[in-house]
């Protein structure tokens, strides 16, 4: 018993203790324990009041029991008494026994805050130091309102010792993350500031965790720390490695300061002043220089300590941004570091090196790594470096090099483990789909993703591939060939089978010309897999087969055959049945040409965010993937769809009747009664997400996500439906010809008020006159929107010649509306690029013979094409700095037309589409907003900030973009708001 | 910042528990069962630091002894690898070459260094010589 013979404990602790651990079992333990309890008790409980030192060993002894695991239910009064013992060894056993036992909402608290008001008065340095440490312990709110109005004075005060300087800082950082609004900085910020001067190394050591939060916080109000923290580091770094004595580490001086000084410089961009400047580049490259020095001491200490500043200037480095030099010197010692023998120090340089592969300047300096990352996903013997290299391997990828770098994480995965299978599946999805360059190669990929991983493609990589394909036609007999292919492999995952019905569906064709892949075969193949598929699957499979009736008509007699074997038409399961019935009732009766229309080649999918990238940001978390990469991603990744027919006008605005870009849907006729609502798009799913596009799909369907043909299925009876529509579609005629020569009137007057009222709105009643109300319901994603416009006749007499125009291109509604009716009429929007005008809706109707010609704005702004984006503040000022341009900027004071409320102006910037940013702009009055905007040409990054002040009841408004045209209408709209 | 430090030994047992951040009872029980879990699979070969559902831990081992640092995926890897080493030789010259024992007996007083050193989940003081003065003057007081 080590302790009890170096004589200055409590023997009785002690021998307890001792008791405990020669407990042969856990019963004989608790037997102990309760022994000991119940003595304690009665001590506690007993009529001799207790000395001091029996009470510290009591309470001692009870906090040991707390920590072997039990529950302790008594001792708290005796825990305070202690507390005002003018003993320090008893004060500290009673502060010891508060801090790990009592939880911040006890009714003790009131007794503890008076005990730590009297020691933080003492002016005994010890006992001052025991109060602070408890305050940061506990750290509750009702500490906070006791005591942060003194700490500061402490801190700052000029005879208060050195060690109580350190607690007080930290004490006061515990108590600003608990309850910022408690503590107030104001008067103190300059001298807290400047303790970053103090002589004591530990001061400033203590002091920089606060200032940097603070920072963070309140950039602005603590910048002058910036030229301090550089004039401190400049002394450390240039400082022989004994000067600072006690904070010299391994002959590295004060490593964990130094950390933390570049750890400060962090929260701000490169000094403006040119001197600070100068002077911290220099430390930099001291830095670097110092890596290359021999070491001085072979222990693992000295280079660790050295090591630990370097990569936090190399993170200073990386967070600049802006010095190609030091940026290149980084990748260049990173590098080195790649082939170190110490583990941690490749898993820090993979680490690091993945930040440095965004920067364009060090982009290029990464690549030429290349090797060695690949050798260390090879042959790292720890996962988590794997992984890191994975990571590197996917942040330095471009397009010369993607090639390799897939082919080299697909042969990984097929040892990877498991933990990291399912997001290098994504990833290996995502790169191959955002460099390919020829698509045969992106199809073998996926393929092969499916062929190794198949358990860990989630569907969105399915969904995507064969997005891909029906929206390229010069891939299409390539899939159908390998698809074909892989599917003869005797055992195919599930996936695969998935991917190959649909496609051969759809495309089979394309290789029915070779007799190895005749129709019959590849349907036999198909067939082959279904009984051991899932009834998704075997779902899909269906669909695909009714598919190849329309194909193949030589195929019919024996599809038929399938579908009316028991087993599918007596299928337990309802979907497979339903489905077995339909597709053969279908197959018998209708006639070629029908069947050919509704079985007709999928459309083109709109184009889209890959669902991928959405996916492996969730995986990682927000923030993991940043915002650039995801833009990258989407600028890059959109080559690939853009081979779908997409219509085009001069205009910004490409409007066009819904019905256009999915023609077999609408011959059911189920767009007109689609409710808005159903067309919202279920999360995470692409291909749900298109078919509600053509309808609402049938709520009993519940295999929805792999039912391709899902939009037949509720129409009862098909027959019927079919015949019905598709007449109107073809012999509608031009809407100008049929109405005579009057020209559009101009628009109303009230045109861009009504159009005001939907910038940050999206449903609403557009126009209303004593005849005629316009409703409008829309929805936006990306560059892509959809509009609904009901037009409602208020009269109870018919409405005839109804048409309506668009100054771009449109479709015709019906041409009568009854009295007391609703016509609807849906607009599919593309943002082609950034544009100021909204377009004009025309619309004429003849009433009781009158003719009425109204024009309005269709309320389509520039900002509904808004995606946010949320970001730190450290990053929003970063990005505000970096648009810093006078023509990006716009800005705009002007009076508030409503009441200032706060609810209601956060609504609004809601609204509006961008993201709302909590706790960025020091000033919690203020709003500042973040979101890109997206068209098809490019993607806008818009930063916003609303000043109210309530006062002179007038906003300042800014808005800064990278496009001068965007900046300028987005104020011009936004002014009209408030 | 950091989140909480441990020391566990081999079997699992803490020998030290900090807390830097609110957790009820059990989930610092779950939190010690799940540290434990993944650091003493690791060997020599791997890195001292792994990845722990939002943060990560830091880790070293002494002899039996794991001392586990959990702090923010943004902090400083080797500052606070070798924090956990100042920590240890500060323990070691305090306790006159330290072992498991001394912690176990002088549990008290292991909460007493760990507050010079780490204070509100950061770095107080990296002295090795300041923080033993004043461990010495408070072994002096009574």
């Amino acid at each position: 018993m080590p302790a009890v013979s170096k004589g200055d404990g409590m023997r009785g602790l002690a021998v307890f203790i001792s008791d405990i651990r020669n407990c042969k079992s856990k019963e004989a333990e608790i037997k102990r324990i309760n022994k000991e309890l119940a003595n304690i008790r009665s001590k506690f409980k007993g009529d001799k009041a207790l000395d001091g030192y029996s009470k510290k060993k009591y309470v001692c002894k009870l906090l040991f029991i707390f920590l072997l695991g039990h529950d302790i239910d008594f001792g708290h009064m005796e825990a305070v008494n202690l507390l005002s013992s003018n003993k320090y060894t008893e004060k500290q056993i009673g502060y010891l026994f508060i801090s790990v036992l009592v939880n911040s909402n006890s009714e003790l608290i009131r007794l503890i805050n008076n005990a730590i008001k009297n020691d933080l008065a003492s002016r005994n340095p010890t006992f001052m130091c025991l109060a602070l440490h408890c305050i940061a312990n506990v750290g509750s709110r009702e500490m906070a309102e006791a005591f942060a109005g003194e700490i500061p004075r402490i801190l700052v005060a000029g005879d208060t010792m050195d060690s109580v300087k350190q607690s007080a800082a930290l004490c006061l950082l515990r108590l600003y993350k608990t309850s910022p609004d408690l503590v107030l900085m104001g008067e103190w910020t300059s001298r807290v500031v400047h303790l970053l001067n103090d002589q004591h190394m530990g001061v400033v050591t203590a002091a920089i965790s606060l200032i940097t939060c603070l920072s963070q916080k309140n950039p602005d109000e603590f910048k002058t720390c910036v030229s301090l923290a550089v004039s401190r580091l400049s002394r450390i770094v240039s400082s022989a490695s004994t000067d600072l004595q006690d904070y010299t580490y391994y002959f590295v001086p004060a490593p964990w300061l130094s950390c933390k000084l570049l750890r400060l410089l962090q929260c701000y961009p490169p000094p403006e002043d040119g001197a600070v400047k100068g002077r911290l580049v220099e430390c930099l490259e001291t830095i670097l220089n110092k890596a290359q020095e021999p070491p001085k001491s072979k222990k693992v200490q000295h280079s660790n300590a050295k090591n630990a500043i370097l990569f936090e200037a190399i993170s200073l480095i990386i967070h600049y941004d802006s010095e190609p030099n030091l940026l290149v010197r980084a990748c260049n010692q990173l590098g080195q570091f790649l082939q170190h023998r110490e583990t941690n120090l490749r898993y820090l340089a993979l680490e690091s090196m993945c930040t440095l592969a965004s920067s364009e300047f060090s982009h290029e300096a990464v690549k030429t790594h290349i090797e060695t990352v690949i050798n260390a996903l090879k042959t790292e013997r720890d996962v988590s470096v794997r992984q890191r290299a994975a990571d590197l391997l996917y942040a330095m990828c471009d397009r010369s090099n993607a090639k390799q770098i897939v082919a080299e994480m697909l042969s990984y995965l097929e040892t990877a483990d498991y933990s990291i299978r399912e997001e290098m599946v994504l990833k290996v999805a995502i790169l191959a789909e955002k460099y390919a360059v020829d698509y045969s190669w992106y199809v073998d990929t996926i393929l092969n993703l499916i062929r190794i991983a198949g358990d860990y493609v989630s569907e969105e990589v399915w969904y995507r591939v064969i997005q891909i394909v029906i929206n390229r036609d010069d891939v299409q007999g390539y899939a159908a060939k390998t698809v074909f292919e892989a599917l003869q492999a005797p055992a195919c995952h599930e996936n695969m089978v998935k991917v190959g019905g649909y496609i051969l569906g759809e495309f089979g064709n394309l290789i029915a010309g070779d007799p190895r892949s005749s129709p019959l075969i590849q349907f036999n193949l198909l067939h082959s897999k279904f009984h051991l598929c899932s009834v998704p699957t075997r779902a899909l499979l269906l669909s695909a087969y009714i598919k190849f009736i329309n194909l193949f008509p030589e195929t019919k007699p024996t599809i038929q055959e399938v579908l009316r074997s028991d087993s599918q038409i007596r299928n337990s399961d309802v979907e497979l049945q339903q489905r077995a019935v339909e597709y053969l009732k279908l197959s018998s009766i209708a006639s070629t040409d029908v069947l050919a229309t509704v079985l007709e080649e999928m459309p083109p999918f709109p184009e889209r965010e890959s669902s991928i990238l959405a996916k492996l940001k969730k995986k990682k978390g927000p923030g993991a993937v940043s915002v650039s990469e995801l833009e990258d991603g989407k600028r890059e990744g959109g080559e690939l769809n853009g081979g779908g027919e997409r219509v085009t006008d001069a205009s910004a605005i490409a409007a066009s009747n819904a019905s256009t870009p999915s023609p077999s849907a609408d011959l059911l006729g189920l767009r007109s009664a689609a409710p808005v609502g159903s067309a919202a798009p279920s999360a995470g799913s692409l291909l749900v997400d298109v078919f509600s596009e053509a309808g609402p799909v049938a709520p009993s369907s519940g295999v929805t996500d792999d039912n391709f043909l899902s939009d037949l299925e509720p129409a009862t009876e098909p027959s019927d439906t079919l015949l019905v529509e598709a007449p109107t579609e073809s012999d509608s005629t031009p809407s100008s010809s049929s109405l005579g020569s009057e020209d559009p009137a101009p628009p109303l007057p009230e045109s861009d008020e009504l159009l005001n009222k939907f910038v940050c709105k999206n449903n609403g009643v557009l126009f209303e006159n004593q005849l005629l109300q316009i409703g409008i319901k829309s929805e936006y994603r990306q560059n892509l929107g959809r509009m609904y416009l009901f037009y409602g006749n208020k009269t109870s007499v018919q409405f005839v010649s109804f048409t309506t125009a668009l100054n771009v291109q449109t479709k015709p509604v019906e041409p009568l509306v009854e009295g007391g009716a609703q016509v609807q009429q849906v607009i599919n929007i593309e943002c082609l690029s950034d544009f100021i005008e909204a377009p004009l809706l025309n619309i004429k109707f003849r009433y009781g013979g009158a003719l009425q010609n109204i024009t309005l704005k269709l309320p389509v702004t520039i900002n509904k094409f808004f995606q946010p984006t949320e970001m730190a503040s450290q990053d929003f000022f970063q990005r505000w700095k970096q648009l810093s341009l006078p023509q990006q900027e716009a800005q705009k004071i002007f009076k508030a037309n409503n009441a200032m409320d706060t609810e209601v102006l956060k609504a609004k910037l809601l609204g509006l589409g961008t993201a709302l940013l909590e706790n960025v702009d020091p000033n919690p009055e203020n709003f500042v907003c973040a979101g890109v905007i997206q068209t098809k040409a490019q993607q806008v990054g818009c930063l916003l900030r609303l000043e109210p002040n309530a006062q002179a009841q007038m906003y300042r408004l800014t808005l800064r973009s990278s496009k001068d045209t965007v900046s300028k209408r987005l104020c011009e709209l936004l002014a009209q708001q408030f | 910042m950091i989140r909480f430090i441990l020391i566990q030994n081999r079997a699992g047992k803490t020998r030290l528990a900090k807390w830097y951040m609110q957790f009820d009872d059990d989930e610092k029980q779950k939190l010690i069962e799940e540290v434990h879990a993944v650091v003493t699979v690791r060997d020599a070969k791997h890195t001292n630091f792994v990845e722990f559902r939002s943060f990560k831990i830091i880790y070293r081992r002494y002899a039996g002894l794991y001392f586990c640092i959990c702090v923010d995926v943004t902090d400083n890897n080797l500052a606070y690898l070798e924090a956990i080493h100042n920590f240890v030789e500060v323990l070691n010259e305090y306790f006159h070459n330290v072992c498991e024992l001394d912690l176990v007996f002088n549990f008290y007083k292991v909460y007493t260094v760990v507050d010079e050193m780490f204070l509100a989940g950061e770095i107080r003081e990296t002295s090795q010589t300041k923080v033993l003065k004043q461990l010495l003057m408070l072994q002096s007081l009574d």
